[in-house]
């Protein structure tokens, strides 16, 4: 797959979230409509324009929301090694021939990186101080070519909205099962009587209590599959696979995890931040709860890129 | 009905002409910004040289030599005409800074001085961008001419007169030498 079809794949596979994500809320619409057996469909038309206005605002505004919920600052470009990650991202964005995102910097200590936007005219790249300390050109080099083919990919787009959507059901899902079991119905004999009826609410009701589940484990199966190809033609770009290789082990050794990102956007950065915790763990269940494939995978499949292995 | 068949037929080849037309102009002015970008980050390393030799200079006063190489092969490489000079300017420059920087670290105090380390990142940093403005020069170049080859579009270009895109190379044969490698493990 070139590089053409990862982009126009992923365009339809936002299209998809979206639209699932949509379907969902009308779905939890219609379930109250149906509990509570009001005349007019308030809850669906409720959830319907929720669940728009959310999508809508999380494509326009929501990396600007992750950049201030991280405490993203710009660069200073009288501090040396701020200005050599500019410069480094630059470079980049020459080598892609892509426009040049904007760049921040997060004040923690430990090593991480994400990039988030809309469209490749309307991105940003955020790096951790501790990157920034830890890492040498070569390695801030790879570092930025893997974030900059992210981006070429509209990975930042999927992955933006999908945040959006876990943040949403999440807080969506907690709200409906708790005016679930406190609430009262207000209408008994209404529509609530037949098995169909029954059997539907009963399913409605599992859907609710596992969306939230469901929907992070998307997002973290997206984003596991996502990071081997932001790696591998992040080394297209720098023809250099083993600065990317040595910062990802680099990164690895620093085991703290990045407070100033919450796990509503792990799956954006180059490294799980909630430390080394899953990342070394390999396995079915390490796997399926896992934002980032194992680091040690990820430096072997650009290792060989550079026939060392 | 023959006649409808025809007209069906000339109105998709039509359309898929102009597709093709479409598509090679697109990518020919992709090849020529790519090849201003190049010109672009050239003319940031010779702006940046000046300055570099004006903050070096009082402390390797015994170093006139190479300053002076540097100076020249600047001087040289903005007056270089035409493509194949220019790149041989480029490259005679390239090997005086490297000389240059190889010098630096025989002064611990130049190596100190954050002015100086800036600098060196600056010039790093431009050095790093020419290579990748040829590089992506070259691929979308490369992709420009695999789309005038590729059968049957070569007919569209052939009648419309696209013309190849000439690769950029390495001129100077010191480069292009391979980097010995001592497999003999001790």
């Amino acid at each position: 797959m070139n590089i053409y079809e990862q982009a126009a794949g992923n365009r339809r596979a936002t299209g998809v979230v979206v639209g699932v994500f949509i379907l969902f809320f009308l779905a939890i619409g219609l379930g109250f409509d149906l509990y509570y057996g009001a005349g007019a469909p308030v809850f669906t038309i409720a959830a319907f324009l929720f669940s728009g206005v959310s999508s809508y605002a999380g494509f326009y505004y929501g990396d600007k929301l992750i950049l201030s919920s991280t405490r993203a600052k710009e660069l200073d470009f009288n501090d040396l090694k701020q200005r050599q990650w500019q410069n480094v991202v630059e470079e980049m964005s020459i080598a892609s021939g892509l426009p040049l995102p904007k760049t921040y910097i997060i004040d923690d200590p430990d090593p991480n990186a994400f990039a988030t936007g809309r469209d490749p005219q309307h991105s940003s790249i955020a790096v951790t101080r501790g990157l920034l300390d830890k890492l040498n050109r070569e390695e801030l080099q790879g570092v930025a070519a893997h974030e900059m083919s992210h981006i070429r990919n509209f990975d930042i787009r999927l992955m933006l909205l999908l945040a959006v959507l876990v943040g949403s059901i999440a807080l969506i899902s907690d709200w409906a099962r708790r005016s679930l079991f406190y609430g009262r119905r207000r209408d008994s004999r209404g529509s609530g009587s037949g098995p169909a009826v029954l059997i539907i609410l009963a399913i409605w009701l599992i859907a609710v209590i596992l969306a939230p589940l469901l929907s992070q484990l998307l997002a973290m199966f997206v984003s596991r599959k996502r990071e081997y190809l932001a790696d591998a033609s992040g080394a297209e770009l720098t023809r250099n696979p083993l600065g990317l290789a040595s910062a990802l082990e680099k990164i690895n050794e620093a085991v703290e995890p990045t407070r100033s990102i919450n796990q509503g956007s792990a799956h954006l950065c180059i490294a799980d931040p909630k430390g080394s915790a899953l990342g070394a763990k390999e396995g079915m269940a390490a796997d399926l709860f896992a934002t980032h494939p194992p680091i040690k995978k990820r430096v072997e499949a650009l290792q060989q890129m550079a026939y060392v292995k | 009905m023959l006649l409808w068949i025809i007209i069906a037929v000339a109105v998709v080849l039509g359309l898929w002409v102009i597709g093709v037309f479409n598509s090679l102009i697109s990518l020919k002015n992709q090849v020529l910004n790519g090849w201003n970008q190049i010109d672009v980050q050239l003319k940031r390393r010779h702006d940046l040289i000046p300055n570099l030799i004006e903050t070096v200079k009082g402390v390797m006063k015994f170093e006139q030599d190479t300053l002076t190489k540097v100076i020249e092969a600047r001087n040289k490489a903005i007056s270089a005409e035409g493509v194949s000079e220019k790149g041989v300017q480029e490259n005679i420059l390239s090997g005086a800074l490297r000389q240059l920087f190889a010098l630096v670290e025989n002064y611990p105090n130049l190596k100190s001085n954050e002015n100086v380390a800036k600098l060196q990142e600056e010039l790093i940093s431009t050095e790093n961008r020419i290579g990748f403005s040829r590089q992506f020069y070259n691929d979308i170049a490369t992709k420009f001419n695999i789309s005038q080859q590729v059968f049957p579009a070569n007919v569209v270009a052939g009648i419309f007169g696209f013309k190849q895109s000439e690769l950029f190379q390495i001129t100077d044969a010191a480069e292009r030498e391979v980097p010995k490698v001592d497999l003999n493990l001790k």
